[in-house]
């Protein structure tokens, strides 16, 4: 075949390609390919993204993370912090037709607490029961007061899902989601594509522009960026911060920034299995020791042109949780050498450092394996697929590993799990009954102020011996189409696809 | 003819079994937990032991396999952990991909690599010569992804012409399922052009310094008779079993191809479920690949002696 006939063939179908695109239609580009997309069963931050389309909430969070009403009109608290009653939303609808109520909102509550295989169960754990009062108004009883419940009802524990098809799919329900959201789900072919198109009925259509939204998993950024700028899609997220400059130099292309919820750190081997048995694991002061040796300002302008936020604790200075009193703390070589003297400890101390797969991974402990051999540690990088790195963390086969953590709206989503005791995330096994007895009063104690006292409390012991040291929060980058209007990056780094709209 | 047939159809059955042993044998080796890499983010225990109870992963291995082998038996390749969907759904969804792909792919390189190796043959030491191995370097010596990357660029991003990545079934749209995968079927048919090329070329310059050759052109028969009826049918053999392992190959998915176009095909999905320790697509995609892998092989025995007279036996 001619390359010429080949090419006026392809013209043929190109015309046809620009064709199918000419409606409102809004094509989304992901870094991978959503889970099961059941609110209940859910558990990627990809397919978070798909149902900011599909599954309205209870709540949600604004710009700031201010938590707003969204199928919720109000919640109010009872002077124990046992109750909390909620009013819900009138004329508010399904995508099946079925109507939103105080039944169906015990229902989906009820679902995601009790179903099997349930992974917001953990999330809803504090609640005791859930109650319909009127029509439009439930009430939570509370095992105990638990002050992030309200911030959980603005992620996957608080979206709504129709009881009928809920009941009618089981567990087949990801299959063919049915909820409250301003898009309606149409198709999936996994790994492809996921189409939703606009639900008539929402109670919020004004919002609404598009006619469809389709979402498309493509893992290579550099593609992922090459389709954008092909006009094959109107957004992406986790674009690389390689590809930052070249975004910005494009007239048809925005750069769209926020910083992460969650953080990027190094988990450390304190009280888990043989090889925490060594001085850096057993003496805190080898651990700051190992802290004063590394630049985290470095670390960001070597590997990320300075564009992430560097810091040394689990939530981010834009966070109203941020404790300014405890700043990062400055590169200190002479400082280090000497608290690895006082504690008895002759370089170079050897270090088994876990670290993903990746690139940026990779680099970044690059980076820290230089800056640590200057005061005495042999940092030995162990580049480890994911899933063999959850094993060998859960055994302590490390002593240090570069985990990344998504992040939580709520302080507490992102501490208690990785520092208390039997915290399911303390892959280092640090304990401390005291820093426990702090967490546990955070969580049940109302009050901003109140509670970022207690977490200053807290922070004191976890950020000089605790078992996480915090580098940076990642910042999200996002490229859009520069005629796409109306966005804004989240704190969540979900995209909400209400607003958007073509010039 | 064929008497061969019943026996090396017999052949599969212990193959196959062999095959799905070693498949889940194998995949058992892999570091990690699939029901830790499936509890997401939280790790909640509770959910983790539901996880392993449901899908069989607390129980002896040999218990696991029958369980496995039972269902495949009954053609229930199992559900995947991360999707929820039946293993039979999604390879009904891929094998349409990856056959369209492969075959657009299996052109690009028959009707670039056998003529190509047949000039090159024919017109030895001649430019032509010299320009068809040069490809050949080119096609075995570029990698897939570079190709790949290039083409969207200069394709996709420069010109506009074609979609940079997708996949649309031709049966929606003709023209659209075409441009999508018009890229990445000439990216993997290259390579296999390049292979194909330099078998068919040293297979027809044996062929074409045979004695039989010589006594056909001592005939007087014309040269485009000598080339194409004689040394051709003979040197097409090797080529032929070469054609069929590289289709196989290409049927069991490319993956590097795939994920730089963003192909929903086997390859993609195949080292997801890898990443994921999704077990059963694991299990599922290997086995179905296997035995289309064993099946093209049993084709090219019979396509020999189609071709091959002298087989016939």
């Amino acid at each position: 075949m001619k390359p010429n006939s080949l090419l006026a063939g392809l013209g043929l179908a190109l015309a046809l390609t620009g064709a199918a695109h000419a409606q409102s239609t809004l094509r989304i580009g992901l870094a991978e390919d959503p889970d099961v997309l059941d609110p209940t069963m859910a558990r990627t931050y990809v397919g978070r993204i798909v149902f900011a389309s599909l599954c309205d909430k209870l709540f949600d969070i604004d710009d700031k993370l201010n938590i707003v009403a969204q199928l919720a009109l109000s919640h109010e608290a009872s002077a124990d912090g046992k109750t909390v009653t909620i009013k819900l939303r009138p004329g508010v609808k399904f995508h099946d037709g079925e109507p939103f109520n105080a039944e169906a909102a015990k229902f989906s509550l009820e679902r995601h607490m009790g179903m099997k295989g349930s992974f917001r169960r953990a999330e809803l754990s504090q609640i005791d029961k859930v109650e319909a009062v009127d029509p439009l108004t439930i009430r939570l009883q509370l095992k105990a007061p638990f002050s992030p419940l309200i911030a959980q009802l603005t992620d996957r524990s608080g979206m709504m899902v129709s009881p009928k098809a809920a009941t009618a799919l089981g567990d087949k329900f990801g299959t063919a989601p049915v909820c409250a959201g301003p898009y309606r789900f149409v198709e999936r072919v996994a790994q492809d594509r996921i189409v939703v198109e606009r639900f008539k009925d929402y109670w919020d259509k004004d919002r609404v522009h598009f006619d469809r939204v389709v979402y498309r998993p493509i893992q290579d950024s550099t593609v992922r960026l090459a389709n954008l700028r092909s006009g094959q899609l109107d957004i992406l997220e986790r674009l690389l911060a390689t590809d930052v400059g070249e975004v910005k130099k494009d007239p048809k292309l925005r750069l769209a920034t926020g910083t992460e919820l969650g953080y990027q750190g190094i988990t450390m081997n304190i009280a888990n299995g043989e090889k925490a048995n060594t001085p850096f694991g057993k003496n805190p002061k080898v651990r700051l020791a190992f802290e004063l040796a590394i630049d985290r300002d470095a670390i960001n302008q070597v590997v990320f042109n300075g564009l992430q936020s560097t810091d040394n604790q689990w939530v981010s200075a834009a966070n109203p949780y941020h404790l300014s009193k405890f700043p990062v703390p400055k590169r200190d070589v002479a400082k280090a050498r000497a608290l690895l003297k006082e504690a008895g400890v002759t370089a170079p101390l050897p270090l088994d450092f876990m670290v993903p797969n990746n690139p940026e991974s990779r680099a970044v402990a690059e980076v820290i394996q230089s800056m640590a051999a200057e005061a005495g540690f042999d940092v030995k990088i162990r580049v480890t697929e994911f899933a063999t790195s959850l094993n060998e963390a859960e055994k302590g086969n490390y002593q240090l590993y570069f985990l990344a953590w998504s992040g939580r709206t709520d302080p507490d989503g992102n501490i208690f799990s990785f520092a208390s005791c039997k915290g399911p995330l303390n892959y280092g096994r640090y304990c401390d009954p005291a820093s426990d007895e702090l967490l546990t009063k955070a969580r049940s104690t109302g009050g901003q102020a109140e509670r970022k006292a207690i977490y200053e409390q807290f922070a004191a012991k976890w950020l000089t011996e605790g078992g996480v040291l915090y580098l940076y929060h990642r910042t999200l980058l996002f490229a859009h189409a520069a005629n796409l209007e109306g966005y804004k990056v989240m704190p969540d780094g979900l995209i909400r696809v209400t607003d958007l709209k073509m010039k | 003819m064929l008497k061969f047939l019943p026996r090396r159809l017999l052949q599969l059955i212990p193959t196959l079994i062999l095959v799905s042993m070693i498949i889940f044998l194998l995949q058992q080796l892999l570091p990690g937990d699939p029901a830790l890499v499936m509890a997401g983010e939280e790790k909640d225990p509770v959910v983790i032991a539901q996880i392993r109870k449901q899908y069989r992963l607390d129980q002896p291995l040999p218990v696991q396999y029958f369980y496995w082998a039972k269902g495949v038996l009954s053609g229930d390749l199992g559900e995947s952990m991360r999707i929820k969907k039946p293993v039979t759904e999604l390879i009904r969804e891929k094998l349409p991909v990856t056959l369209q792909l492969a075959t657009m792919a299996m052109a690009f390189a028959l009707l670039i690599g056998i003529p190509a190796g047949i000039v090159s043959a024919v017109k030895r030491n001649s430019a032509w010569d010299v320009g068809a191995n040069l490809f050949a370097l080119w096609g075995l010596s570029t990698p897939n992804f570079w190709l790949g990357i290039m083409l969207i660029f200069l394709f996709s991003v420069k010109l506009g012409w074609l979609p940079a990545s997708g996949f649309v079934s031709p049966f929606e749209d003709l023209g659209q399922s075409l441009a999508t995968t018009v890229m990445p079927a000439f990216v993997l048919g290259n390579a296999i052009a390049a292979v194909l090329m330099r078998h068919m070329r040293s297979a027809m310059l044996q062929a074409m310094a045979a004695d039989y050759v010589r006594t056909a052109r001592a005939k007087g028969l014309l040269e485009k008779s000598v080339i194409l009826k004689h040394a051709l049918r003979n040197a097409l053999t090797p080529v032929i079993t070469l054609g069929a392992l590289e289709f196989g190959t290409l049927l069991s998915g490319a993956v590097l191809t795939e994920q730089v176009f963003s192909i929903p095909g086997f390859g993609k999905l195949i080292v997801d479920a890898v990443f994921n320790r999704d077990y059963a697509v694991v299990q599922g995609v290997v086995l179905v690949t296997a035995s289309i892998y064993i099946t093209l092989n049993l084709l090219a025995d019979i396509a020999y002696v189609l071709v091959n007279p002298r087989l016939r036996g």
